[in-house]
Protein backbone atom coordinates (compact mmCIF):
# COMPACT_ATOMS: atom_id res chain seq x y z
CA UNK A 1 0.00 0.00 0.00
CA UNK A 2 1.29 3.66 -0.74
CA UNK A 3 -0.20 7.12 -0.03
CA UNK A 4 -1.30 10.05 -2.41
CA UNK A 5 -1.13 13.43 -2.33
CA UNK A 6 -5.05 13.60 -1.51
CA UNK A 7 -4.00 11.24 1.90
CA UNK A 8 -1.38 12.49 2.84
CA UNK A 9 -2.85 16.16 2.94
CA UNK A 10 -6.04 14.00 4.98
CA UNK A 11 -3.47 12.59 7.49
CA UNK A 12 -2.15 15.99 8.08
CA UNK A 13 -5.28 17.44 8.71
CA UNK A 14 -6.37 14.33 10.93
CA UNK A 15 -2.93 14.73 12.96
CA UNK A 16 -3.81 18.28 13.21
CA UNK A 17 -0.24 19.95 11.60
CA UNK A 18 -0.28 22.10 8.90
CA UNK A 19 1.47 21.16 5.86
CA UNK A 20 2.40 23.48 3.30
CA UNK A 21 1.65 22.58 -0.76
CA UNK A 22 5.54 22.62 -1.33
CA UNK A 23 5.87 19.92 1.40
CA UNK A 24 3.32 17.43 0.17
CA UNK A 25 5.77 15.72 -2.09
CA UNK A 26 8.54 15.05 0.27
CA UNK A 27 6.07 13.59 2.87
CA UNK A 28 4.85 11.38 0.39
CA UNK A 29 7.53 10.06 -0.70
CA UNK A 30 8.84 9.13 3.38
CA UNK A 31 5.64 7.80 4.29
CA UNK A 32 5.70 5.73 1.40
CA UNK A 33 9.31 4.88 2.24
CA UNK A 34 8.64 3.74 5.64
CA UNK A 35 5.04 1.65 4.21
CA UNK A 36 7.63 0.01 1.80
CA UNK A 37 9.37 -1.27 4.68
CA UNK A 38 6.45 -2.28 7.10
CA UNK A 39 4.72 -4.23 4.07
CA UNK A 40 7.12 -7.33 4.99
CA UNK A 41 4.30 -7.71 8.12
CA UNK A 42 2.55 -9.17 5.06
CA UNK A 43 3.86 -12.71 4.70
CA UNK A 44 3.91 -13.50 8.38
CA UNK A 45 0.86 -16.27 9.35
CA UNK A 46 -0.99 -14.32 12.16
CA UNK A 47 -3.79 -16.68 11.90
CA UNK A 48 -5.21 -17.56 15.35
CA UNK A 49 -2.54 -14.93 16.89
CA UNK A 50 -3.96 -12.81 19.72
CA UNK A 51 -3.00 -9.19 19.52
CA UNK A 52 -0.75 -7.83 22.13
CA UNK A 53 -2.33 -5.66 24.88
CA UNK A 54 0.05 -6.00 27.81
CA UNK A 55 3.41 -6.43 27.12
CA UNK A 56 3.94 -8.14 31.27
CA UNK A 57 0.87 -10.08 32.37
CA UNK A 58 -0.30 -8.09 35.22
CA UNK A 59 -3.72 -6.94 36.63
CA UNK A 60 -4.35 -3.68 35.86
CA UNK A 61 -4.23 -1.46 39.37
CA UNK A 62 -6.63 0.13 40.50
CA UNK A 63 -7.43 2.84 43.18
CA UNK A 64 -9.59 5.02 44.93
CA UNK A 65 -11.72 7.28 43.37
CA UNK A 66 -10.42 10.19 45.74
CA UNK A 67 -8.98 13.73 45.22
CA UNK A 68 -4.96 13.01 45.80
CA UNK A 69 -3.32 16.14 44.75
CA UNK A 70 -6.05 18.87 44.92
CA UNK A 71 -5.76 23.11 45.23
CA UNK A 72 -3.01 22.99 42.62
CA UNK A 73 -5.02 25.22 40.12
CA UNK A 74 -1.87 27.41 40.07
CA UNK A 75 0.46 24.75 39.25
CA UNK A 76 -1.99 23.67 36.45
CA UNK A 77 -2.03 26.58 34.59
CA UNK A 78 1.70 27.69 35.08
CA UNK A 79 2.57 26.69 32.07
CA UNK A 80 -0.55 27.70 29.79
CA UNK A 81 0.57 30.24 27.05
CA UNK A 82 -2.56 32.20 27.75
CA UNK A 83 -4.84 32.08 31.22
CA UNK A 84 -7.27 34.18 32.92
CA UNK A 85 -8.27 33.77 36.36
CA UNK A 86 -7.43 29.95 36.23
CA UNK A 87 -8.94 28.98 32.79
CA UNK A 88 -6.97 28.63 30.06
CA UNK A 89 -8.00 31.25 26.67
CA UNK A 90 -8.25 29.55 23.62
CA UNK A 91 -9.21 31.01 20.22
CA UNK A 92 -12.75 31.72 19.38
CA UNK A 93 -14.41 27.89 19.01
CA UNK A 94 -17.90 28.52 18.02
CA UNK A 95 -18.95 31.16 15.97
CA UNK B 1 39.99 15.61 33.74
CA UNK B 2 40.65 15.52 37.67
CA UNK B 3 40.79 12.82 39.54
CA UNK B 4 37.27 13.40 41.44
CA UNK B 5 35.62 13.02 37.91
CA UNK B 6 37.23 10.15 37.15
CA UNK B 7 36.20 8.07 39.92
CA UNK B 8 33.65 5.50 39.48
CA UNK B 9 29.67 5.64 40.70
CA UNK B 10 31.05 3.15 43.60
CA UNK B 11 34.13 4.80 44.93
CA UNK B 12 32.83 8.18 45.09
CA UNK B 13 30.27 6.86 47.46
CA UNK B 14 32.65 5.74 49.31
CA UNK B 15 35.23 7.94 49.49
CA UNK B 16 32.33 10.68 50.26
CA UNK B 17 31.48 8.22 53.14
CA UNK B 18 35.01 8.16 54.74
CA UNK B 19 35.30 11.88 54.27
CA UNK B 20 38.07 11.99 51.79
CA UNK B 21 36.37 14.63 49.73
CA UNK B 22 33.00 16.42 50.19
CA UNK B 23 30.00 16.34 47.66
CA UNK B 24 30.43 20.36 47.21
CA UNK B 25 34.06 19.12 45.60
CA UNK B 26 32.84 16.23 43.97
CA UNK B 27 30.13 18.57 42.26
CA UNK B 28 32.75 21.42 41.53
CA UNK B 29 34.45 19.46 40.05
CA UNK B 30 32.03 18.25 37.92
CA UNK B 31 30.50 21.64 37.26
CA UNK B 32 34.39 22.29 35.55
CA UNK B 33 34.98 19.60 33.44
CA UNK B 34 30.97 20.13 32.08
CA UNK B 35 32.32 23.85 31.38
CA UNK B 36 35.16 22.82 29.61
CA UNK B 37 33.23 20.18 27.33
CA UNK B 38 30.38 22.74 26.29
CA UNK B 39 31.99 21.88 22.46
CA UNK B 40 29.95 18.38 23.27
CA UNK B 41 26.85 19.69 23.28
CA UNK B 42 25.75 16.51 26.08
CA UNK B 43 24.07 19.27 28.55
CA UNK B 44 21.11 21.23 26.90
CA UNK B 45 20.90 22.93 30.48
CA UNK B 46 23.55 22.95 33.56
CA UNK B 47 22.20 22.99 36.90
CA UNK B 48 25.22 24.36 38.41
CA UNK B 49 23.80 26.76 41.62
CA UNK B 50 21.52 23.82 41.96
CA UNK B 51 24.28 21.45 42.47
CA UNK B 52 26.19 23.27 44.90
CA UNK B 53 22.65 23.47 46.73
CA UNK B 54 22.26 19.76 46.63
CA UNK B 55 25.58 18.67 47.28
CA UNK B 56 25.60 21.22 50.26
CA UNK B 57 22.71 19.45 52.03
CA UNK B 58 24.47 16.20 51.19
CA UNK B 59 27.89 16.74 53.06
CA UNK B 60 25.54 18.00 56.01
CA UNK B 61 23.82 14.67 55.94
CA UNK B 62 27.07 12.67 55.76
CA UNK B 63 27.95 14.66 58.49
CA UNK B 64 25.08 13.62 60.50
CA UNK B 65 25.46 9.83 59.66
CA UNK B 66 21.96 9.91 58.02
CA UNK B 67 23.89 9.66 54.12
CA UNK B 68 21.22 7.81 51.78
CA UNK B 69 22.76 4.95 48.79
CA UNK B 70 23.26 8.10 46.43
CA UNK B 71 24.59 10.55 49.23
CA UNK B 72 26.48 13.58 47.19
CA UNK B 73 26.71 11.52 43.97
CA UNK B 74 26.05 14.02 40.83
CA UNK B 75 24.01 13.07 37.77
CA UNK B 76 22.74 13.84 35.33
CA UNK B 77 19.06 13.33 33.41
CA UNK B 78 17.80 13.06 30.17
CA UNK B 79 15.65 15.87 29.45
CA UNK B 80 12.93 13.65 28.84
CA UNK B 81 12.36 13.41 32.80
CA UNK B 82 10.59 16.38 34.29
CA UNK B 83 12.35 18.05 37.13
CA UNK B 84 10.91 20.43 39.48
CA UNK B 85 11.24 24.10 38.51
CA UNK B 86 14.06 23.15 35.85
CA UNK B 87 13.39 23.49 32.23
CA UNK B 88 12.15 19.76 30.82
CA UNK B 89 12.14 20.23 26.70
CA UNK B 90 12.01 16.39 25.42
CA UNK B 91 14.78 18.45 23.03
CA UNK B 92 12.06 19.74 21.47
CA UNK B 93 10.72 23.49 19.99
CA UNK B 94 7.06 22.67 21.55
CA UNK B 95 7.99 22.23 24.88
CA UNK B 96 11.80 24.95 25.01
CA UNK B 97 9.51 27.07 28.18
CA UNK B 98 8.32 24.45 29.96
CA UNK B 99 9.35 24.57 33.79
CA UNK B 100 7.50 21.19 35.31
CA UNK B 101 6.13 22.22 38.85
CA UNK B 102 6.64 18.59 39.43
CA UNK B 103 9.47 15.66 39.77
CA UNK B 104 9.29 12.36 37.61
CA UNK B 105 9.09 9.41 40.22
CA UNK B 106 12.53 8.36 38.88
CA UNK B 107 14.19 11.76 39.46
CA UNK B 108 12.07 11.95 42.92
CA UNK B 109 13.63 8.75 43.83
CA UNK B 110 17.23 9.66 42.45
CA UNK B 111 16.65 12.84 44.95
CA UNK B 112 15.24 11.17 48.24
CA UNK B 113 18.19 8.71 47.86
CA UNK B 114 20.76 11.79 48.42
CA UNK B 115 21.84 12.24 44.55
CA UNK B 116 22.73 16.04 43.22
CA UNK B 117 21.57 17.07 39.86
CA UNK B 118 24.37 18.93 37.19
CA UNK B 119 22.10 19.04 34.81
CA UNK B 120 19.68 18.10 31.30
CA UNK B 121 21.28 16.01 29.31
CA UNK B 122 20.49 16.25 24.93
CA UNK B 123 18.34 13.71 23.57
CA UNK B 124 16.60 13.29 20.06
CA UNK B 125 13.32 15.34 19.65
CA UNK B 126 10.74 13.20 21.95
CA UNK B 127 13.58 10.50 22.11
CA UNK B 128 12.72 9.78 18.30
CA UNK B 129 16.10 9.25 16.88
CA UNK B 130 18.99 6.89 16.93
CA UNK B 131 21.72 9.97 16.37
CA UNK B 132 20.73 12.78 18.57
CA UNK B 133 20.55 14.66 15.46
CA UNK B 134 16.31 15.04 15.38
CA UNK B 135 17.15 17.52 18.80
CA UNK B 136 16.09 21.48 18.68
CA UNK B 137 19.20 21.94 20.51
CA UNK B 138 21.80 20.30 18.03
CA UNK B 139 23.33 17.16 17.94
CA UNK B 140 25.89 15.89 20.03
CA UNK B 141 29.25 14.99 19.54
CA UNK B 142 30.63 11.68 20.66
CA UNK B 143 33.86 12.11 23.14
CA UNK B 144 35.46 9.34 20.72
CA UNK B 145 36.92 10.21 17.30
CA UNK B 146 38.24 7.45 14.55
CA UNK B 147 41.86 7.06 15.42
CA UNK B 148 43.86 9.82 13.44
CA UNK B 149 40.30 12.08 12.23
CA UNK B 150 38.92 14.58 13.50
CA UNK B 151 35.23 13.44 11.84
CA UNK B 152 32.33 14.29 14.57
CA UNK B 153 30.72 11.09 15.32
CA UNK B 154 27.06 10.23 16.97
CA UNK B 155 27.25 9.28 20.26
CA UNK B 156 24.39 7.45 18.88
CA UNK B 157 20.57 7.98 20.57
CA UNK B 158 18.16 9.06 21.48
CA UNK B 159 19.89 9.63 25.05
CA UNK B 160 23.14 10.38 23.20
CA UNK B 161 24.11 13.34 25.84
CA UNK B 162 23.25 11.26 28.95
CA UNK B 163 26.02 8.75 27.07
CA UNK B 164 28.27 11.15 26.01
CA UNK B 165 28.18 13.07 29.47
CA UNK B 166 29.28 9.73 31.15
CA UNK B 167 31.98 8.82 28.50
CA UNK B 168 33.39 11.81 28.87
CA UNK B 169 33.19 12.32 32.80
CA UNK B 170 30.99 15.45 32.97
CA UNK B 171 28.92 13.10 35.46
CA UNK B 172 29.07 9.80 37.23
CA UNK B 173 26.11 8.22 36.08
CA UNK B 174 23.02 9.28 34.39
CA UNK B 175 19.16 8.47 33.51
CA UNK B 176 18.01 7.86 29.95
CA UNK B 177 14.92 6.24 28.42
CA UNK B 178 14.92 3.50 25.63
CA UNK B 179 11.83 3.00 23.96
CA UNK B 180 13.63 1.04 20.85
CA UNK B 181 17.48 0.98 21.89
CA UNK B 182 17.76 4.33 23.54
CA UNK B 183 19.64 3.20 26.17
CA UNK B 184 21.77 0.41 24.82
CA UNK B 185 22.76 1.47 21.43
CA UNK B 186 24.46 4.91 22.53
CA UNK B 187 26.09 2.94 25.14
CA UNK B 188 27.35 0.70 22.63
CA UNK B 189 28.41 3.75 20.93
CA UNK B 190 30.37 5.25 23.70
CA UNK B 191 32.17 2.92 25.88
CA UNK B 192 29.73 2.89 29.04
CA UNK B 193 27.13 0.67 30.49
CA UNK B 194 23.36 0.53 29.85
CA UNK B 195 20.27 -0.91 30.91
CA UNK B 196 16.81 -0.95 29.98
CA UNK B 197 15.05 -2.83 32.42
CA UNK B 198 12.13 -5.08 32.43
CA UNK B 199 8.96 -3.22 31.44
CA UNK B 200 7.06 -2.11 34.40
CA UNK B 201 10.48 -2.57 36.76
CA UNK B 202 10.73 1.65 37.00
CA UNK B 203 8.20 4.14 37.01
CA UNK B 204 6.61 6.01 33.78
CA UNK B 205 5.09 9.10 35.74
CA UNK B 206 6.90 12.25 35.40
CA UNK B 207 8.60 11.19 32.07
CA UNK B 208 7.40 12.96 28.64
CA UNK B 209 5.74 10.14 26.80
CA UNK B 210 6.80 8.52 23.02
CA UNK B 211 5.27 5.16 22.94
CA UNK B 212 3.83 3.98 26.52
CA UNK B 213 4.01 0.38 25.48
CA UNK B 214 7.77 0.07 25.08
CA UNK B 215 9.04 2.93 26.79
CA UNK B 216 11.37 2.40 30.02
CA UNK B 217 14.07 4.50 31.93
CA UNK B 218 17.17 3.18 32.71
CA UNK B 219 20.84 4.51 34.08
CA UNK B 220 24.00 5.21 32.11
CA UNK B 221 27.54 4.41 33.72
CA UNK B 222 30.91 3.95 33.85
CA UNK B 223 30.48 0.00 34.90
CA UNK B 224 28.39 -2.48 35.48
CA UNK B 225 28.56 -2.23 39.19
CA UNK B 226 27.19 1.49 38.93
CA UNK B 227 24.35 0.38 37.09
CA UNK B 228 23.31 -2.02 39.79
CA UNK B 229 23.94 0.77 42.19
CA UNK B 230 21.61 3.61 40.04
CA UNK B 231 18.94 1.41 38.83
CA UNK B 232 17.93 0.38 42.60
CA UNK B 233 17.15 3.75 43.34
CA UNK B 234 15.54 4.60 39.95
CA UNK B 235 13.11 1.07 40.45
CA UNK B 236 10.22 0.16 42.66
CA UNK B 237 6.42 0.21 42.84
CA UNK B 238 4.82 3.37 42.14
CA UNK B 239 0.92 4.29 42.63
CA UNK B 240 0.91 6.92 40.20
CA UNK B 241 1.86 4.41 37.40
CA UNK B 242 -0.40 2.16 36.55
CA UNK B 243 1.80 0.01 34.28
CA UNK B 244 4.58 -0.10 37.08
CA UNK B 245 4.80 -3.72 38.90
CA UNK B 246 4.25 -4.43 42.22
CA UNK B 247 7.10 -6.00 42.53
CA UNK B 248 10.15 -5.56 45.49
CA UNK B 249 13.61 -4.30 44.27
CA UNK B 250 16.45 -6.57 44.87
CA UNK B 251 19.65 -5.48 46.10
CA UNK B 252 21.12 -5.49 42.16
CA UNK B 253 24.77 -4.74 43.72
CA UNK B 254 24.67 -8.05 45.55
CA UNK B 255 24.50 -9.88 41.71
CA UNK B 256 27.36 -8.18 40.59
CA UNK B 257 30.45 -10.61 40.78
CA UNK B 258 27.85 -13.27 41.13
CA UNK B 259 29.20 -16.54 39.55
CA UNK B 260 27.85 -17.16 36.01
CA UNK B 261 28.44 -20.89 36.14
CA UNK B 262 26.30 -23.41 35.09
CA UNK B 263 24.04 -20.39 33.32
CA UNK B 264 23.09 -21.37 30.00
CA UNK B 265 23.31 -18.68 27.36
CA UNK B 266 21.52 -18.62 24.34
CA UNK B 267 23.31 -17.51 20.97
CA UNK B 268 20.23 -16.78 18.70
CA UNK B 269 21.19 -17.65 14.73
CA UNK B 270 19.05 -15.06 13.72
CA UNK B 271 20.96 -12.39 14.90
CA UNK B 272 23.98 -13.22 12.18
CA UNK B 273 23.06 -10.60 9.56
CA UNK B 274 24.37 -10.70 6.37
CA UNK B 275 26.80 -8.08 5.56
CA UNK B 276 27.07 -7.59 9.01
CA UNK B 277 31.02 -6.17 9.84
CA UNK B 278 33.73 -8.64 10.75
CA UNK B 279 34.51 -7.09 13.61
CA UNK B 280 30.44 -7.28 15.41
CA UNK B 281 30.84 -10.63 14.83
CA UNK B 282 34.26 -11.45 16.25
CA UNK B 283 33.46 -9.66 19.51
CA UNK B 284 30.18 -11.77 19.47
CA UNK B 285 32.66 -15.02 19.36
CA UNK B 286 34.95 -13.16 21.99
CA UNK B 287 31.89 -12.56 24.64
CA UNK B 288 30.66 -16.51 23.76
CA UNK B 289 34.37 -17.27 24.14
CA UNK B 290 34.73 -14.67 27.95
CA UNK B 291 31.25 -16.29 29.24
CA UNK B 292 32.22 -20.19 28.34
CA UNK B 293 35.80 -19.38 30.29
CA UNK B 294 33.54 -18.37 33.04
CA UNK B 295 31.75 -21.19 33.25
CA UNK B 296 28.12 -20.56 31.67
CA UNK B 297 27.04 -23.22 28.44
CA UNK B 298 26.60 -21.74 25.55
CA UNK B 299 23.27 -22.93 23.00
CA UNK B 300 22.51 -21.61 20.03
CA UNK B 301 18.74 -20.76 20.12
CA UNK B 302 16.53 -19.55 17.86
CA UNK B 303 14.21 -16.31 17.41
CA UNK B 304 12.24 -16.92 14.28
CA UNK B 305 10.34 -13.57 14.33
CA UNK B 306 13.80 -11.15 14.70
CA UNK B 307 13.77 -10.08 11.40
CA UNK B 308 9.95 -8.51 11.68
CA UNK B 309 10.44 -7.05 14.97
CA UNK B 310 11.59 -3.46 13.32
CA UNK B 311 8.94 -3.05 10.89
CA UNK B 312 6.09 -3.87 13.57
CA UNK B 313 8.01 -1.48 15.84
CA UNK B 314 7.93 1.08 13.14
CA UNK B 315 3.47 0.50 13.53
CA UNK B 316 3.63 0.44 17.46
CA UNK B 317 5.92 3.02 18.32
CA UNK B 318 4.29 5.96 15.93
CA UNK B 319 0.55 4.77 16.45
CA UNK B 320 1.38 5.80 20.23
CA UNK B 321 3.26 8.37 19.80
CA UNK B 322 0.68 10.09 17.60
CA UNK B 323 -1.82 9.53 20.41
CA UNK B 324 0.53 10.61 23.27
CA UNK B 325 1.72 13.66 21.25
CA UNK B 326 -1.82 14.83 20.72
CA UNK B 327 -1.58 16.61 24.03
CA UNK B 328 0.61 19.51 22.10
CA UNK B 329 -2.03 21.07 21.61
CA UNK B 330 -0.98 24.85 22.17
CA UNK B 331 -3.90 25.11 25.04
CA UNK B 332 -2.28 23.94 28.49
CA UNK B 333 1.77 24.46 28.29
CA UNK B 334 4.32 25.01 25.85
CA UNK B 335 4.45 26.55 22.08
CA UNK B 336 1.33 28.36 20.75
CA UNK B 337 1.56 29.66 17.58
CA UNK B 338 -1.46 32.38 16.93
CA UNK B 339 -4.44 31.45 14.43
CA UNK B 340 -7.92 32.58 13.27
CA UNK B 341 -9.87 29.63 14.60
CA UNK B 342 -8.98 27.14 17.42
CA UNK B 343 -8.46 24.44 14.15
CA UNK B 344 -5.89 27.01 12.65
CA UNK B 345 -3.74 27.44 16.45
CA UNK B 346 -3.64 23.44 16.68
CA UNK B 347 -2.22 23.36 13.08
CA UNK B 348 0.00 26.01 13.07
CA UNK B 349 1.48 25.51 16.17
CA UNK B 350 2.27 21.63 15.74
CA UNK B 351 3.84 22.27 12.35
CA UNK B 352 6.44 25.11 14.15
CA UNK B 353 6.76 23.14 17.58
CA UNK B 354 7.61 19.45 15.95
CA UNK B 355 10.72 19.07 13.79
CA UNK B 356 10.18 16.80 10.28
CA UNK B 357 11.42 13.00 12.21
CA UNK B 358 8.28 14.09 15.10
CA UNK B 359 5.85 15.10 12.62
CA UNK B 360 6.86 12.25 10.01
CA UNK B 361 6.25 10.05 12.84
CA UNK B 362 2.87 11.01 14.19
CA UNK B 363 1.25 11.23 10.88
CA UNK B 364 2.46 7.26 10.33
CA UNK B 365 1.16 6.68 13.38
CA UNK B 366 -2.30 8.43 12.53
CA UNK B 367 -2.40 6.86 9.37
CA UNK B 368 -2.24 3.36 10.64
CA UNK B 369 -5.03 4.22 13.12
CA UNK B 370 -6.89 5.46 10.54
CA UNK B 371 -10.51 3.92 9.62
CA UNK B 372 -9.83 1.67 6.87
CA UNK B 373 -5.58 0.73 8.09
CA UNK B 374 -6.26 0.06 11.25
CA UNK B 375 -6.42 -3.97 10.86
CA UNK B 376 -4.08 -4.12 8.22
CA UNK B 377 -1.33 -2.18 10.09
CA UNK B 378 -1.86 -2.03 13.58
CA UNK B 379 -3.55 -4.95 14.18
CA UNK B 380 -0.95 -6.80 12.28
CA UNK B 381 1.26 -5.30 14.35
CA UNK B 382 0.54 -6.38 17.57
CA UNK B 383 -0.09 -9.88 16.21
CA UNK B 384 3.62 -10.19 15.41
CA UNK B 385 4.15 -8.37 18.12
CA UNK B 386 2.43 -11.63 19.94
CA UNK B 387 4.79 -13.74 18.29
CA UNK B 388 8.07 -11.90 18.76
CA UNK B 389 7.55 -12.04 22.57
CA UNK B 390 6.40 -15.93 22.13
CA UNK B 391 9.50 -16.53 20.35
CA UNK B 392 11.62 -15.44 23.66
CA UNK B 393 9.52 -17.47 26.03
CA UNK B 394 9.64 -20.74 24.35
CA UNK B 395 13.87 -20.40 24.42
CA UNK B 396 13.92 -18.98 28.31
CA UNK B 397 11.36 -22.41 28.85
CA UNK B 398 13.96 -24.14 27.27
CA UNK B 399 16.10 -23.40 30.45
CA UNK B 400 18.47 -20.49 28.75
CA UNK B 401 19.17 -17.90 31.70
CA UNK B 402 19.94 -14.89 29.33
CA UNK B 403 21.15 -14.71 25.32
CA UNK B 404 24.15 -12.83 24.03
CA UNK B 405 23.89 -10.73 20.80
CA UNK B 406 26.07 -7.71 19.48
CA UNK B 407 24.76 -4.22 20.86
CA UNK B 408 24.43 -2.33 17.57
CA UNK B 409 25.33 -3.75 13.92
CA UNK B 410 28.03 -0.91 13.50
CA UNK B 411 30.49 1.12 15.80
CA UNK B 412 29.62 4.80 15.71
CA UNK B 413 29.15 6.92 12.78
CA UNK B 414 29.36 10.28 11.40
CA UNK B 415 27.40 13.10 12.33
CA UNK B 416 25.10 13.89 8.86
CA UNK B 417 25.93 10.12 7.44
CA UNK B 418 22.83 8.44 7.93
CA UNK B 419 19.25 8.62 7.18
CA UNK B 420 19.55 11.89 4.74
CA UNK B 421 17.85 10.69 2.02
CA UNK B 422 15.67 7.24 3.26
CA UNK B 423 14.97 7.37 7.25
CA UNK B 424 14.79 3.29 7.56
CA UNK B 425 18.28 3.94 7.00
CA UNK B 426 18.49 5.09 10.25
CA UNK B 427 16.21 2.54 12.09
CA UNK B 428 18.39 -0.34 11.19
CA UNK B 429 20.58 0.70 13.92
CA UNK B 430 17.80 -0.76 16.51
CA UNK B 431 17.78 -3.67 15.06
CA UNK B 432 19.23 -5.59 17.51
CA UNK B 433 17.93 -3.94 20.19
CA UNK B 434 14.17 -3.35 19.25
CA UNK B 435 13.00 -7.15 20.10
CA UNK B 436 13.53 -6.40 23.55
CA UNK B 437 11.29 -3.25 23.83
CA UNK B 438 8.74 -5.37 21.51
CA UNK B 439 9.27 -8.27 24.22
CA UNK B 440 9.37 -6.03 27.14
CA UNK B 441 12.00 -7.78 28.51
CA UNK B 442 15.45 -6.77 30.67
CA UNK B 443 18.51 -5.94 28.14
CA UNK B 444 22.05 -4.52 29.07
CA UNK B 445 24.46 -3.41 26.94
CA UNK B 446 27.99 -3.75 28.02
CA UNK B 447 31.35 -2.38 26.72
CA UNK B 448 33.07 -5.24 24.84
CA UNK B 449 36.34 -4.07 23.03
CA UNK B 450 37.41 -1.69 20.45
CA UNK B 451 37.10 -1.86 16.49
CA UNK B 452 40.01 -0.93 14.22
CA UNK B 453 39.53 2.95 14.26
CA UNK B 454 39.31 2.86 17.84
CA UNK B 455 35.99 2.88 18.26
CA UNK B 456 34.22 1.25 21.05
CA UNK B 457 31.55 -2.11 20.27
CA UNK B 458 28.83 -3.23 22.81
CA UNK B 459 27.85 -6.81 23.44
CA UNK B 460 23.77 -6.93 24.90
CA UNK B 461 22.73 -9.35 27.24
CA UNK B 462 18.89 -9.95 27.19
CA UNK B 463 17.33 -11.32 30.32
CA UNK B 464 14.15 -13.24 31.66
CA UNK B 465 11.37 -10.27 32.50
CA UNK B 466 12.30 -9.17 36.00
CA UNK B 467 16.14 -10.80 36.54
CA UNK B 468 18.05 -7.84 35.93
CA UNK B 469 20.30 -9.33 38.38
CA UNK B 470 20.89 -12.09 36.06
CA UNK B 471 22.14 -9.74 33.60
CA UNK B 472 24.65 -7.96 36.12
CA UNK B 473 26.32 -10.90 37.13
CA UNK B 474 26.94 -11.98 33.68
CA UNK B 475 27.79 -8.62 32.24
CA UNK B 476 30.39 -8.33 35.50
CA UNK B 477 32.14 -11.39 33.28
CA UNK B 478 32.31 -9.26 30.08
CA UNK B 479 33.49 -6.16 31.66
CA UNK B 480 36.29 -7.86 34.12
CA UNK B 481 37.01 -9.62 30.53
CA UNK B 482 37.25 -6.76 28.48
CA UNK B 483 38.27 -4.02 30.59
CA UNK B 484 37.02 -0.45 30.54
CA UNK B 485 37.69 2.00 27.54
CA UNK B 486 37.58 5.96 27.73
CA UNK B 487 38.34 8.42 25.01
CA UNK B 488 41.33 10.60 25.16
CA UNK B 489 39.54 14.44 26.03
CA UNK B 490 40.75 16.40 23.03
CA UNK B 491 37.77 18.69 23.58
Amino acid sequence: MSVDAVTVRRIAHLARIAVAEDEVDHLQGELNAMLAFVAQLEEVDVAGVEPMTSVTPMAMKKRHDVVTAGGIADDIVHNAPATDDHFFLVPKVVE
Amino acid sequence: MSELTSLTLAAARDGLRSKEFSAVELADAHLLAMEKARALNAYVLETPERALAMAKAADARIALGKAGPLEGIPLAVKDLFCTEAVRTTACSHILDNFVPTYDSTVTAQLWRDGAVLLGKTNNDEFAMGSSNETSYFGPVTSPWRRKGSNTRLTPGGSSGGSAAAVAAHLCLGATGTDTGGSIRQPAAFTGTVGIKPTYGRVSRWGIVAFASSLDQAGPFTRTVRDAAILLRSMAGPDDKDTTCADVPVPDYEAAVGRSVKGLRIGVPKEYRLEGMPAEIEKIWEQGRAWLKAAGAELVEVSLPHTKYALPAYYIVAPAEASSNLARYDGVRYGLREPGGDIREMYEKTRAAGFGAEVRRRIMIGTYVLSAGYYDAYYLRAQKVRTLIKRDFEQVFDAGVHAILTPATPSAAFGLGEKGGADPVEMYLNDIFTVTVNMAGLPGIAVPAGLDGQGLPLGLQLIGRPFDEETLFATAEVIEQAAGRFTPKPWW
